[in-house]
């Protein structure tokens, strides 16, 4: 292997090594299978509370103002939308399962490989406030990626992956796991914490917005960088160095 | 082909067979301990037995949360059932007199149980938290017999794994493995918050299992089998849960 790094590497960069890229499109999937049956669970019963219990009895919290899937949830609408609760809950535990799986992978490698400390922590200088100011006027002019950049992530993607590792994820987890009756039979901690199950609901549906949030604005972040090149980047590993600042 | 790259092949090879021979180790091994789900098959089946496994292995002897009096929620609320059958019209009109729960199977004693008699054990109340798969939840107190206490009434043989339950709705049944069945807050429910167990709670008598989610607390229970295999009921799937859709053990 190291023999075509160097062969390529005169008009080619390496970037993502292939750990990275595998648990990058295992994530994808499973994240884009957690989006569709969550959406599907919660038309089951688009309400939200607060606390230990919340029912058609109870005050909400807020409403999703959307018909529900099933006929028992008093929505405002006539309309009664098919009910695909069932397999949504398989392949949405199952798609966790899978996605924990890598994650917890991809984090041994962040921690062995040294890919945190190279590639994920911001180095002293760019968390100044010059730095800082340079990079958000580079967002906000939709500039494309200077070549330094096109080769490891700027100071606020850095954070932005930092954020969605250490927090979104783990807490979205967490969340999930305070909502099953058996799991926190042996770790009653994992649902107190939060208040209750309902307030678990409610913050693992918010914590899903927001790593939807990251992902869409992850997606329009590759399209001004360089879609093809980006893309190429995340499944062969290599980006084209001149193509960065064409 | 370089030496390098065959030498490759042949480990990933080798530990690609290896792999795979301790996957089906490991399933036979799941399988005896009971750390396999009866719908353990299909796509889902991974992600179903992952669950199953790890949270048995995790909850075995765990209880579920108590709660005091002053959570229990104003309303227990009662999820849309199908309309009562003639024969549940008929013993409600004789006041559930001769309502009867009948225990068969791997048992030593088979017989059956009407309500007077489960009234006369010892009775067993619990402040627990009932979450239905859809999302909502309520807090209420139930009144009744651990079930391992008619189980024990009617002596289970060691072999047991299973313990299959029947609603008067024909349609309606479920089971759980024995480490939920003799587990001390599973109960035969005939009374909530203080009375009677409302009709539309499942009276006069309700499976509680509040481990699961509330479909596993099935209604208006009639039948009891103890058995070592789930494969001769309905499909298969140990229950008619995953008949529709749904996964069997449901403590996700």
């Amino acid at each position: 292997m190291p023999a075509t790094t160097v062969a390529s590497r005169a008009s080619r960069v390496s970037r993502h090594s292939a750990l990275v890229r595998v648990t990058h499109w295992i994530t994808t999937v499973c994240f884009l299978a957690l989006l569709v049956t969550g959406v599907e669970i919660v038309i089951s019963h688009p309400r939200f509370y607060w606390g230990e219990t919340g029912n058609i009895w109870t005050q909400p919290l807020f409403k999703i103002p959307i018909p529900a899937s099933r006929s028992s949830v008093p929505t405002g609408y006539r309309y009664v939308l098919p009910d695909q609760n069932g397999w949504s809950r398989y392949l949405h535990f199952q798609a966790a399962w899978v996605v924990v799986l890598t994650g917890l992978l991809y984090t041994v490698y962040l921690w062995f490989a040294g890919h945190l400390r190279k590639n994920l922590l911001p180095g002293r200088v760019d968390l100044s406030w010059r730095a800082f100011s340079t990079v958000i006027a580079n967002h906000v002019r939709f500039k494309r990626p200077s070549e330094a950049e096109a080769q490891s992530y700027n100071v606020l993607q850095r954070i932005t992956y930092l954020l969605v590792i250490f927090v979104l994820f783990p807490l979205v987890i967490w969340t999930g796991l305070a909502m099953s009756p058996a799991f926190v039979s042996a770790v009653p901690a994992a649902v107190t914490a939060f208040g209750g199950q309902q307030s678990a609901r409610t913050i693992h549906f918010f914590v899903s917005l927001a790593l939807l949030l990251f992902v869409l604005v992850h997606v329009v972040m590759i399209c001004i960088a360089g879609f093809r090149n980006r893309m190429r980047a995340m499944i062969t590993g290599r980006a084209t160095a001149q193509m960065e600042h064409t | 082909m370089s030496d390098l790259s065959r030498r490759k092949l042949i480990t990933t090879g080798l530990a690609a067979t290896a792999g795979i021979a301790g996957v089906g180790v490991a399933a036979r091994v799941a399988q005896k301990v009971g750390l396999i789900p009866p719908d353990h098959g299909g796509i889902y089946g991974l992600g179903e037995t992952l669950t199953y496994g790890a949270q048995r292995l995790l909850t075995r002897n765990s209880m579920a949360r108590e709660f005091p009096r002053s959570q229990i929620s104003k309303i227990p609320v009662a999820n849309e059932i199908a309309p009562f059958n003639d024969a549940y019209k008929r013993l409600q009109a004789g006041g559930f007199v001769d309502w009867r729960l009948s225990v068969e199977g791997m048992v030593a004693r088979p017989g059956s149980f009407s309500l007077a008699q489960l009234k006369s054990y010892p009775s067993r109340s619990q402040i627990t938290h009932l979450a239905c798969e859809e999302g909502w939840s309520y807090i209420a107190e139930w009144i009744g017999v651990p079930l391992s206490h008619v189980l024990e009434a009617v002596g289970i043989q060691p072999q047991a794994r299973y313990v299959v339950y029947f609603s008067i709705d024909p349609e309606w049944w479920d089971s759980i493995d024995m480490a939920d069945a003799l587990h001390p807050q599973t109960f035969l429910a005939y009374g909530m918050n203080g009375g009677e167990l409302p009709l539309a709670n499942g009276g006069p008598l309700r499976m509680r299992v509040p481990r699961q989610l509330g479909y596993k607390s099935v209604k208006f229970i009639t039948r009891l089998t103890v058995t070592d295999s789930l494969k001769e009921f309905g499909k298969g799937l140990g229950s008619a849960a995953p008949e529709g859709g749904y996964a069997w053990y449901a403590g996700i």
